[in-house]
């Protein structure tokens, strides 16, 4: 029988019902994975004593008749979701010794359907990266080398330390949270699957929030049926969030009826950016034909703002930021660096709590809101998202969902982009667009790159969509039949 | 008879426009669920939302927004129908997102008008220009500790409604008048209770000066007015600076200016180019806020009678003069208070006691109408007993005292007193004969041309009956007699 921890969710659950293990075995299988991957730097905090009771209140349950969706299933808990009693960092220091007195309510929906948190996942700080480089408390490490190679690659960001976490196989599900590509592209780094539901779906209450009209929380997981099945456990209406919508949530994994007969899959051609690499290339055309051949329509469709999406994205998403991290002044919780006088005390306060990255963001949407300013940059950008959405909306005429690769390059090596902070940011071009315009959009991995590391492929749904996002991605993971995983380098280190 | 202050050059004419803070009458904070009562322990109405916790997100209280509505209608203004929640961004620690949630371009309600009446001018109409809503802030305490300022968030998150007017107001009696009217139909809609000195009332002056009829001046506004008689106050001073410095050939500086009440003077705070660059952008954790009609007309069709249109009924239906009426229509209880008197009453006898004996005494002692001693129906009773003859006017205001000191019914207090009146003709006419026939000098002298000594007879009728006889019968009586 092959360990526990290469069970996927489903699997997981399937053996569980079965009694083939319990849910305390399936947790210690998985703290043991966490404690021998610390390499890998995946957890800002471990919780093996209240991963285990809670696994121990899941067997009782199971026993009892009352399991819930993911009653028993370890999983990871981005640290960018409060956890009542929990440490919450953000991975920032400005944050130190921060215990929030209630928990996220997609954290509370996770626990209500029995998933058991046995770690908070490390991140780029306040899941502002897209290497996981800016955590206070160290860069994550993905995986996976290159063939041949030992250079530590990123594991992606923000989502690191929850990609590294599945892609590991410490767990099968993790949450992520997705502002501009978080969830997707350290899932396409990691050669996982990550899925951004609509923007609305998942409550952001209780998850410290980034850029609140981007913000979307999302699972992590390794095959397309384990993110059904968990986003089915996050996702709803919260009253406490103005911005959740209020409709039902269908049965996910149900959608995934292995038919893409007929369905219409757009083709947009401004995602062909320059300079793409030949192999991401080639992969999005094996992903074109595996779906034509699995009786799909291609469509080629144009989203002619695509080019702005990136600029737009960083003038929106700073903004919000800098106004969203005032809070985070030194008065009420977290760090205080006292000073002369009030002012002196958030300068030191801020200056020595925030990262350089933060602090440029802050710096730059601070600057985009700024009297003067604000016409030209933000009051354009909120124009050109308007204009990005509305593309989309056309597309979706001709189209049912649009496949694109999901990030221009394979994971890179720890540095490579650490001081060019454009190429960094280039990296979200691809999975920017769909959430300017808060559309679902999974990552799925499709197969491995010219340096032997995963790429992913994306689609992208209708607002509320996630039904046939999740049925064409379940046949293209079908068709790709991704089975590579990373040498455990980390095992032996 | 326009109100003009006199400078070195001559005349000149003040400008006066007002944003008015306005605590929402509302048990829960504009965007959570804590209380909002006044004077509770520090930081004991505080929610997760107001300490600004990470990842705490605002979901707007319906009833504020009801309230806005309900006051926007009274305020005779537009209702948008869309409008949207800015951040105003900015530091301190009273502050705790870092922002207050306000709205700025788009508020929630447009232009109004508020209507002032003077008694001895044609009135004076005030546009309001906009009302919005928005969050207020926490207290810092800088008195509690030596070395450290506290900080107190129960008022932090609490709904504020902002009223703006058009700098039409002309004098610091208009000004005054204005916020007086405004506190006035606040109150009667119930949506501020116009508290100034507990805060929940706060007004913010914006004052220029200029030649009657000239181009508008630089401006000054003025904070922490906390009381009508500062905001008097305040706008002389403030003229008055601004008069003197015009003439002795400076320029005024537009600035804020804090108003000390001690001094009665107002002092610089910050200059424009000191000013916040508060950086406003719609909060995307809140949606526009859309109102449907039926939402609108279903608070219009709610919507008490207010000051204007009462006055206007007081007039017409029940005979008041227009200046009676404007008095009993100042404070939504006294007009209550007095319909409750007046009903199936002669409003005008209602109205003078009203006005006369119940204000004269809430005067002396203190008190509110809310406290006043003497309830509506108690008054109503006694005004019956001088209808009905019982008391005399005099009697009735002696009962009168004694019913407000001691919260008694008249009839109790005139049983207990013997103070009802002495209508008998018979025993009158007995006392006056016996005055006559001890007094025949004063008679003969009456009789001979000497009016005057009728007060004399009258006096002593009263005297013999410790004033209780009803003048009236006695004036009959004793012109009868008199003339005999």
């Amino acid at each position: 029988m092959a360990a526990l921890t290469d069970l996927g969710i489903a699997g997981a659950l399937d053996g569980l019902a079965k009694g083939d293990f319990s849910a305390r075995e399936l947790t210690e299988a998985s703290l043991g994975a966490l404690e021998r991957a610390r390499p890998l730097n995946i957890a800002i905090t471990e919780l093996p004593e209240q991963a285990l009771a809670v696994a121990d209140a899941a067997d009782a349950r199971r026993k009892a008749g009352e399991a819930g969706a993911m009653d028993g299933v370890p999983i990871v808990m981005k640290d960018l979701f409060c956890t009542e009693g929990v440490l919450t960092t953000a991975a920032s220091h400005i944050l130190d010794g921060f215990h929030p007195t209630y928990s996220a309510t997609v954290a509370t929906k996770l626990a209500e359907a029995g998933a058991i948190t046995i770690a908070k996942a490390n991140l780029d700080e306040f899941a502002m990266g897209s290497s996981n480089e800016t955590s206070h408390y160290g860069p994550v490490a993905n995986p996976w080398t290159r063939t041949g190679g030992d250079a530590r690659l990123v594991p992606g960001g923000s989502s690191g330390g929850s990609a590294a976490s599945v892609a590991a196989r410490v767990v099968a599900g993790a949450t992520g949270t997705d502002t501009g590509g978080s969830i997707r592209q350290p899932a396409a780094f990691t050669g996982i699957v990550g899925m951004k539901p609509t923007y609305g779906r998942c409550s952001r209450w209780g998850i410290v929030a980034f850029a609140s009209s981007l913000d979307q929380a999302g699972p992590m997981t390794r095959s397309v049926r384990d993110a059904a099945i968990m986003l089915g456990a996050m996702a709803g209406f919260d009253p406490k969030d103005s911005t959740s919508v209020d409709r039902p949530v269908p049965d996910f994994a149900a959608a995934m009826s292995g038919d893409v007969r007929g369905l219409r899959v757009g083709v947009p051609t401004e995602y062909r950016v320059e300079g793409m690499p030949a192999d991401i290339e080639a992969l999005w055309q094996q992903g074109i034909d595996w779906l034509k051949t699995a009786g799909a329509e291609i469509v080629e469709v144009s989203l002619p703002h695509t080019k702005y999406a990136l600029p737009v994205y960083y003038i929106v998403a700073p903004a919000e930021a800098s106004s969203n991290l005032a809070r985070y002044d030194g008065v009420r919780y977290g760090l205080r660096v006292p000073g002369a006088d009030l002012t002196e005390m958030y300068e030191n306060t801020r200056a020595a709590g925030f990262g350089h990255e933060v602090q440029r963001r802050i710096m730059i949407g601070t600057y985009v809101l700024s009297a003067g300013y604000y016409d030209a940059y933000y009051l354009q950008a909120q124009k050109v998202r308007t204009r990005i959405a509305e593309d989309f909306r056309k597309a979706y005429e001709q189209v049912d969902v649009l496949l694109t690769p999901t990030t221009p390059s394979a994971a890179f090596a720890f540095g490579e982009k650490g001081d060019d902070p454009i190429a960094m940011y280039l990296n979200d071009v691809l999975t920017v667009p769909a959430s300017l315009a808060g559309l679902p959009a999974i990552s799925l991995p499709a197969g491995l790159g010219a340096e032997g590391t995963p790429l992913g492929l994306q689609l992208i749904g209708r607002p509320f969509d996630e039904e046939t996002v999740f049925r064409a991605a379940g046949v293209l993971e079908e068709a790709a039949g991704f089975d590579h995983r990373p040498d455990a380098w980390w095992e032996e280190a | 008879m326009s109100y003009r202050l006199q400078g070195a050059t001559g005349e000149w004419e003040v400008v006066i426009g007002m944003e008015v803070h306005s605590q929402v009458v509302s048990n829960a904070k504009l965007f959570s669920g804590a209380a909002t009562a006044f004077g509770a322990a520090p930081n004991s109405q505080v929610s997760l939302v107001d300490a600004a916790m990470p990842g705490m997100l605002p979901v707007i209280n319906a009833h504020c927004v009801e309230q806005a509505v309900r006051t926007g209608l009274g305020l005779r203004a537009e209702i948008n129908k869309v409008s949207v929640f800015d951040r105003k961004n900015y530091f301190y620690p009273d502050l705790p997102q870092g922002y207050q949630i306000s709205q700025f371009t788009q508020p929630i309600v447009g232009k109004g008008v508020v209507t002032l009446d003077f008694p001895d001018r044609e009135s004076v109409d005030v546009g309001i220009t906009r009302l919005h809503l928005e969050q207020d802030a926490g207290k810092s305490l800088h008195d509690q500790d030596p070395t450290r300022s506290l900080i107190d968030l129960n008022r932090s998150g609490v709904a504020l409604m902002e009223i703006v007017s058009e700098p039409d107001m002309r004098s610091p009696e208009e000004a005054g008048a204005f916020l007086r009217k405004l506190r006035a139909i606040l109150r009667y809609l119930g949506t501020c209770d116009g508290n100034m000195e507990e805060g929940s009332m706060r007004a913010d002056i914006n004052v220029s000066v200029r030649k009657p009829g000239g181009d508008l001046g630089t401006r000054c506004e003025i904070k922490n007015v906390n009381s009508i008689r500062f905001l008097q106050q305040a706008i002389v001073y403030e003229a008055g600076r601004q008069i003197e410095i015009i003439e002795g050939g400076d320029e005024v500086r537009q600035e804020t200016r804090l108003f000390d009440p001690n001094k009665g003077e107002t002092r610089s705070m910050r200059s424009k180019e000191e000013a916040h660059d508060y950086r406003y952008f719609p909060d995307p954790d809140l949606m526009p806020l859309v109102l449907d009609d039926d939402f609108i007309e279903r608070i219009r069709a709610d919507l008490p009678e207010l000051p204007d249109e009462k006055k206007a009924r007081f007039v017409a239906d029940l005979g008041l003069g227009a200046e009676d009426a404007g008095v009993l229509v100042a404070e939504r209880e006294i007009a209550d208070y007095f319909e409750a008197v007046a009903a199936g009453r002669d409003a005008r006898t209602a109205a003078n006691w009203v006005i006369g004996n119940l204000f004269g005494a809430l005067n002396k002692s203190g008190k509110t109408i809310l406290q006043c001693p003497v309830a509506p129906a108690q008054l109503g009773a006694l005004i019956d007993l001088i209808t009905d003859g019982t008391l005399s006017n005099r009697l009735a205001k002696e009962v009168f005292e004694v019913m407000f000191e001691t919260g008694r019914d008249a009839e109790a207090v005139i049983d207990e007193k013997g103070l009802r009146q002495v209508s008998d003709s018979g025993a009158i006419e007995g006392l006056v004969d016996g005055i006559l026939a001890a007094n025949p000098d004063k008679v003969a002298e009456y009789r001979g041309g000497k009016d005057k000594l009728f007060g004399f007879f009258v006096g002593q009728v009263m005297k013999a009956t410790q004033g209780k006889a009803n003048p009236q019968i006695v004036n009959e009586i004793l012109k009868k007699k008199l003339s005999e």
